[in-house]
Parts: structure tokens; sequence; C-alpha cells
């Protein structure tokens, strides 16, 4: 909401400067964004009249312009073409200074002397969304003369500042500019001065020439109608038209600008028909007719549905009432005479019908945040009191007020110790009563220790006791509001267990070398389509948004898989070398056969790497996890039919008969779809589970006091038998002697038969309670190593 | 004899000053010390010595095997010394070089952020609480006293999943939800993702992070929440940094407030940081509306409460001057070492 302080001034004495005003309705309410000076650094700019236009002999672009500025006249080189002999202009004379540090000079333009400038409301700092359109790219063609000579601010007030407040959505009052005076007059304590209202009527009666009947109860709470005559359309005084355009409203002309100056002064937005369109001279205000097409003053064809409140004649729509006027009925230049409309509509319909055009208009956007239906009235006579008092038109005699049964006036009962107690406040009910007079709020204090407070019409947020407390504690000052701690028992804060296990392996992951990367909760479908997921796995049942972004964002994810890739590929494209990197976050699986549900969310983790390591680079993160959670007892079992990898490198990792998540290089197949052209490893863990195998309470076991004896063996074997057959051997008869096996070599090539591999292991033995003799450990080892050679058909090497 | 004793001990002084290798140490204490050494020789002739002169030149004999033996090891000793010199001489390496990085991984500057926040309020006694981010269309909006016709519930601002199911678009709903579940007292926060129909650039996401924190307890103030704050914001932003509480509206709390920190950057003095202005803003928060405390099943005659939230991508990209909020989900490997 922008609103220009001399404006503002008008309805409320303001004694401070206005960052001093700025700063107090910031901390009554009214957020200020920005306060912006306007007409600023304008030095020697006069009235001028163009008396001749004559051609440039060395330049077809231009023309040379004798201007009278009263005492004396100049020639202007100029390139404007929107300019005719008897305009007013503002000349910026030999010297003069203009907004953006120009000065003017006099010189020679190709040739020619030019001793001054002829200027555009663009050069004079005037936004280009507020110039008048025909003026946009031309000189400021001004709308009467104008003392010649003049200094241009001295006739027309260009100097002022805006203040831009941000309005809270519970405050539609505060759009107009006596709204905000009424917010000034409380916050500083000063006297809100309203408009004086007297409209000079002429004789004939309104309702003559116009009937109203209201048949669209629903949308239409009240309607009124008044009719001005002989309009002369013209452009709005320069007054009228720097508010307006100060406030951010193009000016039009003098019967549009007051309309649009009403509604900002007021709050209530005004609509005039040109009134030789209305048929039958009524205006019929009706639900609309489903099929219906309309075409709105914009030139667009609307289509119109049953729950719109139309504003019709006897035969016609004319309007789409609260939202936007049609173009047939819309004041032009030729209009004679106009019926002016102010009314109060429904804002849910409004609201509604906006929302089914995709059509919002500053009068829907007002109408659906609800105005004050008292304001209908005044509006209208104000209007026509300006339209009277700016001679663009004769206004008939009374209105025609088609008003029905309103709301009751509010009264609400608050207690003043209730406020007290909610704001750590002790006001006395005198200064509760105090502050809630000065926003207009009604007050009658009841011997039952409470007030009852009636509410005026403009406010229509106050409802119960809170909004009287919070309007207590902005006009006496949150800043004044002693700070004091909640004398609460104290509890320890803290996470949960599942909240720690998650920061822990965080922690661990990112000590490993990992970095957390953050995706979307919401996927592409495709996702699945390029790890080559199945067409009918269950990975496929999405959460589905109704409305999404786009096609990329309009599922909830079922695994990290292919945002970790997305991601990977994004690094690989921007050449970034080696990549480690785990996202925990959620996946999304719908309640089997009941959409109405929330689906179940639950923790994944993904883990990826491409660049420096392979897979056992990622198995070995996974094992350094799972120990740090103090996770045992799971298995690796070989997977070679996960379309994701690759079939000969991927394993799941199983507990008991859980899966607890897959892990291996990224099928070749996956990696052409991302586009990366190395190989590429993944991991995705089901953390619920993880969660629950997860144990941190950790037991001291008593150092080793006596020695241990290691033993070392190689064997040679056929190279599909895996490790992990080996090492169930060397676990099954290891025994309690048996401390820790641990694989040191593996090799293939020279000296190794074509399809066999070598490992080797060390194995560790100790008992706890004495020292061990070479022959109790050469037996257990022999056993081993027997049972390796029998049932695996190994060699020892020797 | 005494005379011959002395002759030898300067023999093996003369011996061992020009021993220059551990080698001749060992034989010149072999020639002169070991069983068939020169001193044993000469102490043969012992026995042809008067009792008298027995004790004598057996301590004279002592005193030359004791001087012979200290020499040597101080001549080894020199000599190990000297190798130990010319060892480190030739062992010098130019400590200018790089050093051998260990990779350390960093958790995401979202997830940092929210790791201070949590620190700083389970200090101040709070527990963390989650919730989901497909909530119900109750939770997220007519619980929170959402009018019914708020243009926030619009599918141009929210997504929808059904007409009952929306993503969050706060985190406020695990209000609610946390007074379901708990008894009075409540100290909560609770930090999580949030969605809003918004065409990514470089201040809006359609994915982002909030971090709410709610109190609910008997006799609970806005003074209440004004100290909370206060103590909150100076242990995260700075024991100088002030604070200001502005009115403001939210549908979920009456009275309600918007806090400003004064500007991270110039300490309130006004820079392009803070556009000038001298104080950043930094949450909303307010006194729990009666309404919603009473849809948590909490009496509000009986209970009062305060809430707060703010957003965590803002904030993050505020500390480290983050200019566009899609870098925190492209995970550039590059951008997420920095922090």
């Amino acid at each position: 909401m922008l609103v220009p302080v001399k404006w503002l001034k008008e309805y409320v004495d303001i004694d401070i400067d206005t960052k001093e005003l700025a700063d107090k309705m910031t901390m009554s309410g009214s957020n200020v964004e920005a306060i912006e000076e306007v007409g600023k650094d304008i030095e020697g700019v006069v009235i001028g009249k163009i008396l001749e236009i004559n051609t440039h002999p060395n330049a077809d672009k231009l023309v040379i312009v004798k201007v009278d500025i009263g005492e004396r006249q100049l020639q202007i080189v100029t390139g404007a073409d929107n300019i005719n002999v008897g305009d007013y202009v503002p000349v910026a004379v030999d010297g003069a200074k203009l907004p953006g540090n120009v000065k003017i000079k006099k010189g020679k333009l190709r040739g020619e002397v030019s001793e001054g400038m002829l200027c555009s409301q663009d050069e004079l700092n005037i936004s280009k969304s507020v110039i008048p359109v025909e003026q946009r790219d031309g000189i400021w063609i001004l709308e009467k003369p104008y003392p010649l000579g003049k200094n241009l601010l001295e006739v027309i007030e260009l100097e002022d500042e805006v203040i831009e407040f941000e309005i809270t959505s519970n405050r539609p009052d505060c759009l107009s500019m006596i709204g905000m005076a009424r917010e000034v007059a409380a916050t500083i304590n000063s006297k809100l001065k309203y408009p004086e209202i007297v409209v000079k009527e002429s004789e004939k009666n309104s309702s003559d020439e116009i009937k109203v009947v209201i048949e669209d109860t629903k949308g239409c709470k009240r309607y009124i109608a008044r009719v001005i005559e002989d309009v002369k359309i013209e452009p709005s005084p320069q007054w009228m038209q720097r508010r307006l355009a100060n406030a951010g409203v193009r000016p039009i002309n003098n019967i549009v600008d007051i309309t649009n100056y009403v509604m900002l002064e007021y709050g209530q937005p005004l609509h005039a028909f040109d009134a030789d369109y209305i048929e039958g001279n009524t205006i019929v205000v009706k639900a609309g007719k489903s099929g219906e097409v309309f075409k709105t003053l914009d030139g667009v064809n609307r289509n119109i549905k049953d729950n719109m409140t139309m504003i019709c004649d006897i035969n016609k729509p004319l309007a789409i009432g609260g939202v936007m006027g049609g173009e047939e009925s819309e004041v032009t230049s030729k209009t004679k005479k106009i019926v002016l409309e102010s009314a109060y509509f429904d804002p849910e319909s409004i609201r509604l019908t906006s929302k089914q055009l995709g059509l919002r208009t500053e009068a829907s956007s007002r109408f659906e945040k609800g105005l004050d239906v008292n304001a209908t009235k005044i509006a209208a006579d104000r209007a026509c009191q300006l339209i009277e008092e700016l001679g663009a038109g004769k206004v008939l005699k009374d209105a025609v007020d088609v008003n029905l049964p309103q709301k009751k006036e509010e009264h609400i009962n608050i207690r003043p110790d209730r406020i007290n107690k909610i704001l750590g406040l002790e006001l006395t009910y005198e200064e509760i009563g105090d502050i809630l007079n000065k926003l207009e709020i009604e007050v009658k204090y009841n011997s039952d220790n409470t007030i009852d407070v009636i509410v005026p019409s403009h406010r229509v947020d106050l409802e119960n006791e809170a909004d009287f407390a919070e309007e207590v504690a902005r006009i006496y000052g949150y800043d004044r509001i002693p700070s004091t701690m909640a004398t609460t028992d104290i509890v320890a804060g803290a996470k949960t267990n599942a909240q720690n296990i998650e920061d822990m392996t965080k922690d661990t992951l990112t000590a490993m070398g990992l970095n957390e990367i953050l995706t979307y909760s919401f996927v592409s479908p495709k996702g699945l389509d390029k790890i080559r997921i199945s067409e009918n796995s269950i990975k496929r049942n999405y959460v589905k948004l109704l409305n999404p972004l786009g096609d990329e964002t309009s599922v909830m994810r079922t695994t990290l898989i292919p945002n970790l890739l997305e991601v990977m590929t994004r690094n690989f494209n921007r050449k970034v070398e080696s990549f480690k990197a785990f996202e925990l976050g959620r996946i999304f699986i719908p309640k089997v056969d009941s959409t109405d549900q929330l689906p179940h969310e639950l923790l994944n983790l993904v883990i990826g790497i491409y660049g420096d390591g392979d897979f056992f680079t990622l198995k070995g993160i996974i094992e350094g996890l799972f120990k740090k959670l103090g996770i045992k007892g799971h298995t690796y079992e070989v997977e070679k039919h996960h379309p994701t990898f690759h079939p000969g490198r991927c394993g799941n990792i199983i507990y008991e008969d859980h899966i607890i998540g897959t892990l291996g290089e990224i099928h070749p197949k996956v990696m052409e779809n991302y586009d990366i052209t190395t190989r590429a490893y993944c991991a995705e863990l089901d953390f619920e589970l993880i969660l629950q195998l997860t144990r941190l309470d950790s037991t001291y076991v008593p150092l080793p006091k006596y020695p241990a004896i290691s033993r070392d063996f190689a064997i040679v074997l056929k190279d599909d038998i895996l490790v992990k057959e080996i090492e169930d051997i060397i676990v099954a008869n290891g025994g309690d002697l048996l401390e820790e096996y641990k694989l040191f070599d593996y090799y293939k090539g020279d000296q190794i038969p074509e399809g066999h591999k070598s490992i080797a292991y060390a194995l560790t033995y100790r008992h706890r309670e004495r020292t061990l003799k070479d022959e109790e450990v050469n037996a257990v080892h022999e056993k081993i190593i027997n049972g390796i050679q029998t049932k695996l058909g190994a060699s020892l090497r020797e | 004899m005494e005379k011959k004793l002395r002759e030898l001990l300067e023999n093996a002084k003369t011996e061992i000053d020009l021993a220059d290798s551990m080698d001749i140490l060992e034989s010149t204490r072999v020639k002169y010390l070991g069983k068939k050494g020169e001193l044993t020789q000469i102490l043969r002739g012992m026995g042809s010595l008067s009792p008298e002169e027995r004790p004598v030149v057996g301590k004279v004999a002592n005193e030359v095997r004791e001087t012979i033996q200290v020499l040597i090891e101080n001549a080894k000793a020199a000599i190990r010394d000297r190798a130990l010199e010319r060892q480190l001489e030739s062992e010098v390496i130019d400590i200018t070089m790089p050093g051998k990085e260990i990779e350390l991984g960093n958790k995401h500057p979202l997830t940092q952020s929210f790791d201070e926040l949590k620190n700083i309020f389970i200090g101040m006694g709070f527990k963390i609480a989650e919730g989901p981010e497909v909530e119900t269309v109750y939770y997220n909006f007519d619980a929170l006293n959402a009018p019914a016709n708020h243009p926030s519930r619009d599918m141009s601002d929210t997504f929808y999943i059904n007409d009952d199911i929306v993503l969050r678009t706060q985190t406020s709903p695990v209000q609610v939800r946390a007074m379901e579940k708990m008894k009075p007292p409540i100290r909560i926060i609770s930090p999580g993702r949030c969605f809003r129909n918004d065409t990514p650039d470089a201040t809006h996401s359609p994915m982002f992070h909030q971090l709410e924190g709610l109190v609910i307890d008997k006799g609970i103030t806005l003074g209440d929440l004004k100290g909370t704050l206060e103590v909150f914001v100076k242990a995260f932003l700075g024991e100088n940094t002030k604070i200001k509480f502005r009115p403001h509206y939210f549908p979920f709390t009456e009275p309600s407030a918007e806090v400003d920190a004064s500007c991270f950057k110039c300490g309130g003095v006004g820079c392009n940081f803070c556009k000038g202005s001298g104080w950043i803003e930094l949450l909303g928060a307010g006194m729990v509306h009666p309404n919603v405390l009473r849809n948590g099943g909490i009496d509000p005659e009986e209970y009062g409460g305060f809430a707060f939230g703010m957003g965590i991508d803002r904030l993050t990209m505020l500390k480290y001057g983050i200019d566009d909020i899609r870098l925190f989900f492209e995970n550039d490997m590059r951008f997420l070492k920095q922090f």
C-alpha cells in the first residue's frame, strides 16, 4: 500500500518527520517496507508554451521549437513528436538540474542552437507505470494553462514522500488513506479529520433515471447508484493526477480518476457505467447464466457461471459484479451520462468468481477481503462531490440505495484481567479502554470487571478477546512489554533416540569424507524408468500431486536413487572428479487401498560415489557406519537381478530375514540414461530398520593380558567361490581361540591357474586367561585349513 | 709398576682420541681392558709386589681402568651424536610442501543451521518433535485457524494430493499434533521440510525448510515469548544483538509478532546486506490462538502458550551470503564443501 504523505496529512495531523512516523507505524503493526522521495532533485524547470514547431535543417527526426517562458522565448531542439503548438509543457532551462544528476546546458544540436529541454514525465522521475499512456513516450503535456515561466514545482505538487506499507491480510481497512490515517492517529495520538462531504445536486431525481433491483441477495448486500449528467470527459487536475501517480495508479480521465481516488481514499471500489448503454433504465443484480460469454473491458471474453454476481440491465449483462465492467458500457470520451455504482459484494462469492475467471482486479482483491458496508454510501457521495467540484458533470438528486438488512453491530465482552494475563502487563481498565477508544472501538465498563466493546464496521478482523489483546498490545507498544522467562518447571531438552542415531549417521558419514545432499521430496515418475525399475514394481505406487509444478516434480519419491543419480550427473557434467555423498531422507509409500489416509513416510539412506573408490570403498563406508551404530550379525548376499545394478557387482545386506538394503555398481544402462561416463556405486538402505538394529549401549571388555599368536595362510581356489564361504569355515572351526581373521591378500595372474584366485588370511588366536601353546593353535589352524581344502577344493600355497 | 700403569693410561688416551669409529673404540677397549689386555698383563705382576705396595698399586690400577672405561664410553657417545647429527641433516624435508589431505565430508549447510538451532533450543529445555511432510488439510490449515477462504489454501499456493491432503506449507501443523500427543507443559521445536507452489528462482523454492517452536503452560505471557526469543537470538547471533518485536498477523497466533534482529553484518547501522535498515527479519511468532489450543484439546482458559517459526533457507543464505536458494538443492560438491 503506497501512501503519499501529503495526501495522508489531509486526514490526520502529523507533527513528526516521515522517518519517525514510519518507525512508529512499524511498531504499531503497519510495517514500513520503504520510503520513497518523489519529485526530488529538480531545479530550474519552468512552465512553457509552444509557439512554433519547425523542421530541423540537418535532421529528420528533430524539430526546432519556439517556447514562450514568460519573460522570454527560447529556441529548443527536440526529438519529441507528441507536441502541438499551444501545448503547455515543462521546460528545463539553461542551468537546470534533473533527477539522476542531469544538468541542462545551452548548446547546439546538429548545428542548431538549443536553449534548454522539454521534459517528459520520465525525465522528472515519474515512474513509467503511472505515466498516462499517451504521454509515455513523449513530452509531458500539461492539461491546462499555467502561468508561463513559473517554476514547475510551485504550480504542480511534484515533491512528496511515499511510504510503502505492508498490509496484512486481516486488515483490508488499511488499504485506504483514511484507514491508514486512523492507524496514524491511534499511533501518534493525533486527531482524525474525515473529509467533509457535501454534494451539490441538481433538481432532477436519480430515482427517475435509474432503478435498482437486487435479485442475487447472496452475492450483493447493498447497491447504490447515482446518476451524473452532462459529463465532460477530460484529464483530471494535476493535484489529483499526482496523488494517484504517487499511490501507484495511472491517471486516465477525470471520471476514472475520481473513482480511483475515492477507492484509494475510502477503500471502496466504484464503477461508472455509460448510462446510454443501460436499457430500461434499470440495473438488475442477479446470478449469471452458465454458458454465457461476456466481454470485459479488457477485451477478453469471459465464461460466466451461475455462482457469479452479474450487473445487468433489463436485457443484458453490463459487468461482472465486483470484478470487472463490460467493454460495451465502459465510459469513453464520448460518454454524456453515467451511472455510478458503489456496492457491497459478498467476499466469498467474489473470491470464487475471481478464481474461476483467473481474473484478479484491484476491485475484486478488495471485495474479497471484506469491506466496510457503511463506506458504500459515503464513497458514492464523495465521488459525486468530486465530480461536481471538478466540473466533470451534474449530479442528480439523491442516491438510489438498495440496502439489504445487514449483520447487527457486534457487542463483544472482554476481560481486562485476562488481557493483562496474556500480555504480561498490569494495565487499568481505563488504560485499556482508552487504547480501544483511539481505534474507534466503543467501550462500556461493566460492574463485573469486564468491558463491552462495539467494533466499528470497518474492522472486520476483531472477533474475540485475543484480538483485542493484540490491539491493546500494539498501541501500548510491544517494545514496552517487559521480557520475562516462562517460569515453568525445568524439563531437560533432548533429542529422541532416533534423532540421535540420525545425527550420528550424518556425523560418521561426513567423517568418512561424504557430503550430505538434500533433494526434493517430489520427483519425476520417469526417474524409475531411468533406473530400470519394472513396470509393475510397487515402487511405482506413488503419492501423486494434483497440481505439480511440472512432470519433473509430480510424484512423491519412493526411492532416493534417481535424485542421487541426478546430483551425480550434475556434478559429473561440471567436471567434479570425485564424488562421495549421501542423503538421509523420507520416501512416501501410500497406505494400501486408502488414499484418504496419509502415506507412510519412511527414512531411507542413500550413498553414492564415483571417481575415487569402488564397490569395496562403498562397502567399507557401510561397514564403518554399521560399526559405529553397533549393528552386527548382518550378511551380504549376491544379488544378480536388481535392474539398477551391475548383475555381477551387487548385493543385498541381510539381517535375519530382513533386507537392510542393496549396494552395488550402477548398471551401465542406467549410467547411460544419466549420461555419466564413469563407473559409479550406490547403496540404498532402509533407515527405519537401521534405527531398530542400532545398539549404542557398548560395554567395556578388559584388554587382553595374555599374548596372541598369529598364523597366516594363503590358498588357491576357484574364482566363483565367495570369500564368504571361506570365512564361514574359518568361523565354524575357529572356536573360542580365534580372535580375529583378516583377508590381507587377493591375487590373480601369474603362477595362479586360469579361473582361480589366491586368497591370503591372517588369523589371530588368543586365550583370555592364559598364554596359548603353539600346539593348541596349530591344531585349530590346521582344522580350519583342512576344512577349506576339503569343502572348497582349495589348495594351500606354500 | 705404577709407572707402567700410568704409561698405559697415556697410550690408551691417545688411541681413544684418535679413534673415529665404534669398531676402533671396541678394539681399543679389548686391547687395554680385555681378558688378555694390557692392563691384565700388568696386573699379573702384582704378585711380585710387597704387601704394602699392593693396595697402592691396586688402587692406581682401578683408577686407570675406570678412566679408560669412561673415556671410551664418552668417545662412543660422541660418535653416536655425530652420526645422529649427520642423519638428521640428511633427513631435512621441505615443510612447506602440501600436507596429505584426509578428506572430510560436510553436512549440508541447511543441516548445519538446524544443528546449531537445535543445540540452542535443547539447552533451553526444548524437545524435538517431528511431523509428516504429507499432511492433512485439517492439521495444515483448519486446526491452525486459517480462514476457509484464505488464499494460502489455493492450488496456486499449496500442493494438493487430494481435497483433504496436502504437502505441508509450514511446520506449524506439528503444533496441534504435539498438543494432541503431549500434556502441558509442552516445550518443543520441530524442524522440517515444507512445500509451496512456487516456481524456483533465486529467492523461491517449491521446497524449503522451517523450524517451529511451541511452548504451552499455565500463565504464559507475551512477555515470556519476548524473553525466550531474546535468549535464543543472542545465543544464535551474538550477545550484542538487538531485537525488535513488531505486531503482525498470522491466523494461528493472536497477538502476533514479527521479530527482527539487528543486522549481524553491520551491527545495526545499515548496510547493503540489511538494505540500509539495520534490521534483518528473523522469525514470526505470537501467542497461540485460543481456537488452535482448543483444536489441540487444550483449554485456553487454563493454559496459554506461544509459538514461533523461522525460515531456515533464508537464514542460512543470510549467514553465508548465498544469493540463490537453488544452490541448496543442486548439491554441487564444490558448493557443499564450502561449509
